[in-house]
């Protein structure tokens, strides 16, 4: 037996063809070192296509996932260790390995036909491409051949499990159980004994493999030490849904969630349909304009209202928020932003969507934004988007993007009594005396504090009362043209939103003292900006971060926090939206730092434009 | 809360029109058809008994859409053409509220076509009340998706060369469990057709022929003047045959047709809907205008050559003639409901349904249809399917 070495972190990424299983295999191995006690953050990467053409450069799908033994906040830049199914996933992923990693490659798909299809002239693996890397050519595909034919599995569906094989190897590699994973096969491919069989020897013979082979040494990496509690492991979107599920007990009110099939938001769908026993109605709409408008409706019977869709979606449902400012209903809309304009990068993330959920609208059509800063916070961002919509009778956006969508990470489950009470009281009683001495239901009678309308429910008797989306006159709600009041109404609405920044957390700084740069972000950012500005600090460098969670309205210390920096540098997924909003907001000096790959910052990369800021 | 707005006649008693009407000015141009839908309406849910509280008008945009506002229930007056949509989460959200949805043609058919569809195909628990005045009003005179071809308006000078939807058949070819048409002349006839829409369980669709008297008028005029009314009207009434006026008069009924009623007018259709097979007039084109060639229909004056009484072979081609040209049957007057296609609902007057189309052959097939009728009668209505 090879001594054990024990490592701090580790990145690894699986790359392999479209339908080879890296997501599974990543998925697997992320479950099984989340349960082992380590922090983690992913990173699933795949074409839009469903199966691209096999073995091609545009088919490669790969999972990078990052574990450690301490708090970890980004999947890491540079995986030390890739796992390549074919030469199309090594080409397409080489530019990214430092020099010296380790690269596992399946040597049976090396053939003359493979080097073709991903675009090589020789083979890297003879060819001197990989001389700076450590090599181990591993023949996946014939050892699973191999260990799959006493169950009589033919060759080509044996070839399938190859994937097991591969998590195997690693598994063995890094240490990791493999009770858990034989469990969930077992589990999985109850119905298709033949599959579970192949897999499990599969699985088996890489786990044998790696300890007979000698090939390598196997590694540790002890659990982190996290907060004690109950951890899960939870990607972006199951956390939201869970926040809608959460904030709809919560305010004691049934939850609607309407949704049209768009990638990257549908898991939320699929999540919440799962969750009917928390009285939970989710509506698979025939449009994303109809699925607004059956969140508008429900609200107006009475129920948290939500509606989940990405970018192209948002567009189609802009005139629909424009309808439930108007109405002034509490309604959520979750953008799971993605690349863009148009189809633009379906899988991909991007949060280019700021300046559309701030402004995307006719009129004076101010909208609430929340925007989740990590898988796990999704949970929270979700939760205080429900809080202000209910409070204030508004919409509330609430951005995530692509990244956390489906990046996993773990996450601490918060107690039930630890969550705050958002419910809500109807309306049940006029609120209007006429002259005459007789009462009345006006809708539009406002909470002098939060400017909120009162919430009456159909089947309420006596409350019965028209809304719609012609302007109405304040207070009475009946239609009104008269300039006066359009003027009183613009105001209002604003003045609702405007003043829910005495109900948010000012920002926090995470401040070394005496540094003159601010780093500031929002959304998904966060990971990156955060290992770049600790890096920085390791270098002996003072750096302040600070994060926004509420874009629209901004924490009320913002002006203050940024006027007190010499120079306020925003690092952004897109081409400078929040920069823009900053300067026109607080006339700062902020500087854009922009990218648009469809991935997220890299650590090393965000440090040097830090220090880039440090130098000026 | 009452599970239906007709049980509400218990605890609301004695409602009058004045229970429905609001404060707010009724605003519609003199002589609008839209005044003689909504006093039908209101007269209609007092005779029901509907309880306000219960009740929801939702719209979209157009002169019909302003409805909500003259009502005294709850209301919501939403953006064009999603009025269905926004009914389906209201009836999704609670499933004992009446929700009423108004809309025009526009706002029905084409801005919100999809919604329309949608919410039949689902047979959500709404009523959906379309006031079709083949015209844009609110936008002051532009042709709409049941205009006729060759429509002279403001945005087609020289006639418009699109060709118009017949809307019943769109609701039938939607799979509506409830399809009825009347028009804004006869209250009597519109109280008695909205009574049966509220009182059928999933989506109803009634069209409301509506005269726009500035922009569209006489729309409807060779149908409606007193002097064509009974040749040009043919009463539906679910489960009974169809009369025309001189089998009207004879009081002989029957299966057969009349030479009479068949050499009358010149073109002929099937009825949209019924259970018995008839071929009911339509009217002419009306063409306005010489520039534009208007696409005639070619009478299918017998669509098959089976038998009357020999109803399976019948009605597959029933249906097909109907989607070809029964541009306009004038399948008005009494009520008529689509044949419960697939068992979603029984008849109006709770007879049970004589035959499904759809058994016959159409894109489903006999065995599957059979089969949703047994496993559809055993589960709950749509508003619960929308919920899952």
């Amino acid at each position: 037996m090879t001594s054990m070495t024990t490592l701090d972190r580790v990145v690894i990424r699986f790359a392999g063809d479209s339908g080879d299983g890296m997501q599974l295999v990543g998925d697997r191995f992320t479950e099984l070192s989340a349960a082992f006690g380590n922090d983690l953050a992913t990173l699933p990467n795949y074409p839009a296509e469903i199966r691209a053409p096999a073995g091609t450069l545009n088919g490669v799908s790969s999972f990078q996932v990052h574990i450690s033994d301490h708090d970890i906040t980004t999947p890491g830049d540079a995986p030390n260790v890739l796992v390549a199914m074919n030469p199309a996933a090594l080409m397409a992923n080489l530019g990214d390995m430092a020099r010296g990693s380790t690269l596992i490659v399946n040597a049976d798909n090396f053939t003359e036909r493979d080097l073709e299809k991903a675009e090589c002239t020789s083979n890297p693996l003879t060819d001197g491409t990989l001389e700076n890397y450590t090599v181990y050519e591993v023949p996946m595909t014939s050892i699973t051949v191999e260990a799959t034919k006493p169950l009589g599995v033919k060759p080509r569906d044996a070839e399938r499990s190859k994937n097991f094989f591969a998590l195997g190897l690693v598994c063995w590699m890094y240490t990791r159980p493999a009770a858990p994973l034989q469990e969930w096969i077992n589990a999985k491919y109850e119905s298709k004994p033949m599959v579970r069989d192949a897999n499990l020897a599969a699985f088996k013979a890489g786990r044998n493999f790696g300890e007979t082979a000698e090939l390598f040494s196997p590694y540790e990496i002890k659990p982190a030490s996290l907060k004690q509690g109950t951890y899960r492991n939870i990607v972006g979107n199951t956390a939201v849904a869970l926040g809608l599920v959460t904030a709809a007990h919560q305010a004691n009110l049934p939850l609607v969630y309407a949704s049209y099939p768009i990638t990257p938001a549908s898991d939320i769908l699929h999540e919440l349909s799962k969750l009917k026993n928390f009285n939970c109605k989710t509506m698979q709409a025939e449009d994303e304009i109809a699925a607004a408008a059956i969140a508008i409706g429900a609200a107006f019977a009475g129920s948290l209202a939500v509606t989940g869709t990405s970018g192209p979606g948002l567009d189609l449902k802009s005139e629909a928020l424009g309808l439930a400012v108007s109405l002034e209903l509490p309604m959520v809309i979750v953008d799971v932003q993605r690349g863009g304009p148009s189809t633009g990068l379906p899988t991909k993330t991007e949060q280019a969507d700021l300046l559309l959920a701030m402004y995307g609208r006719h009129g004076e059509c101010p909208i609430p934004i929340v925007a989740a800063r990590s898988s796990s916070q999704c949970f929270d961002a979700a939760f205080e988007a429900c809080r202000i919509a209910l409070k204030y009778r508004t919409p509330v956006l609430l951005l995530t993007d692509g990244y956390l969508a489906n990046g996993a990470e773990p996450w601490l489950v918060p107690e039930i009594d630890d969550l705050p009470d958002i419910s809500v009281e109807f309306a049940t009683e006029h609120n209007h005396t006429n002259v005459d001495g007789s009462t009345d239901y006006w809708p539009y009678v406002r909470d002098p504090e939060t400017l909120a309308r009162p919430w009456a429910t159909p089947g309420t008797p006596g409350m019965e009362h028209r809304v719609g989306g012609i302007e109405k006159q304040d207070g009475a709600g009946n239609i009104s043209y008269s300039p006066q009041n359009h003027e009183t109404m613009v105001r209002l609405r604003a003045a609702k939103v405007a003043g829910i920044a005495n109900d948010i957390p000012d920002v926090a700084v995470d401040s070394v003292g005496g540094a003159d740069v601010l780093v500031i972000g929002w959304g998904s950012t966060w990971a990156s900006i955060n290992a770049g500005v600790n890096r920085c600090r390791e270098a002996g460098h003072a750096v302040d971060f600070a994060h926004l969670t509420h874009l629209q309205p901004f924490p009320k210390n913002l002006g203050d926090v940024l006027k007190g920096y010499r120079k306020v540098l925003v690092p952004e997924m897109n081409l400078g939206q929040l920069s823009r909003l900053l300067r026109a907001e607080y006339l700062v000096d902020a500087q854009s730092y922009t990218q648009v790959n469809g991935l997220p910052f890299r650590a090393a990369d965000m440090e040097a434009r830090i220090m880039e800021e440090l130098a000026r | 809360m009452s599970v239906n707005g007709s049980t509400a006649t218990a605890t609301a008693v004695n409602l009058t029109r004045k229970d429905y009407e609001t404060g707010q000015e009724v605003r519609w141009c003199p002589g609008c058809g839209d005044y003689g839908i909504l006093g039908a309406v209101q007269f209609a849910l007092a005779e029901m008994g509907a309880d306000p509280a219960n009740t929801v008008f939702v719209s979209g945009i157009g002169c019909a859409a302003r409805l909500p506002y003259y009502m005294n229930t709850y209301g919501m007056h939403g953006i064009h053409g999603r009025a269905p949509a926004l009914a389906t989460g209201v009836a999704m959200a609670n499933p004992s509220l009446d929700v009423w949805v108004i809309g025009g043609d526009g706002d029905m058919l084409s801005i919100g076509g999809n919604h329309l569809i949608h919410a039949l195909r689902r047979n959500v628990n709404i009523k959906i009340l379309m006031f079709n005045n083949e015209i844009y009003g609110l936008t002051k005179g532009q042709y709409s998706p049941t205009s006729e071809i060759g429509k002279v308006t403001k945005s087609t000078p020289f006639g418009s060369v699109d060709h118009p939807f017949n809307q019943l058949s769109v609701a039938i070819g939607a799979e509506a469990s409830f399809v009825a048409r009347t028009h804004d002349m006869d209250r009597k006839h519109m109280m008695e057709t909205f009574r049966l829409a509220h009182e059928h369980r999933g989506a109803a669709f009634v069209e409301v022929f509506q005269n726009c008297n500035v922009f569209n008028n006489g729309a409807y005029e060779d149908i409606l003047k007193k002097d064509a009314r009974p040749d040009m009207i043919i009463p539906l009434v679910h489960g009974q045959p169809i009369r025309f006026r001189s089998e009207r008069r004879a009081r002989c009924g029957g299966e057969r047709i009349r030479r009479a009623v068949r050499a009358r007018p010149p073109m002929w259709a099937c009825a949209t809907c019924s259970c018995t097979t008839r071929r009911v007039p339509i009217r002419r084109w009306r063409s306005r205008s010489a520039a534009w060639p208007t696409r005639r229909i070619r009478p299918r004056r017998s669509a098959c050559s089976a038998p009357w009484n020999a109803r399976s072979t019948r009605s597959k081609c029933r249906r097909r003639s109907t989607m070809r040209s029964s541009r306009k049957a004038l399948a008005t007057s009494a009520s008529c409901c689509t044949p419960a296609p697939c068992g979603r609902s029984t008849d109006l007057a709770g007879a049970p349904a004589t035959c499904s189309y759809r058994e016959l052959g159409g894109p489903h097939g006999v065995r599957r249809a059979r089969e949703t009728q047994q496993s559809r009668r055993a589960t709950q209505p749509s508003t619960a399917r929308a919920a899952s």
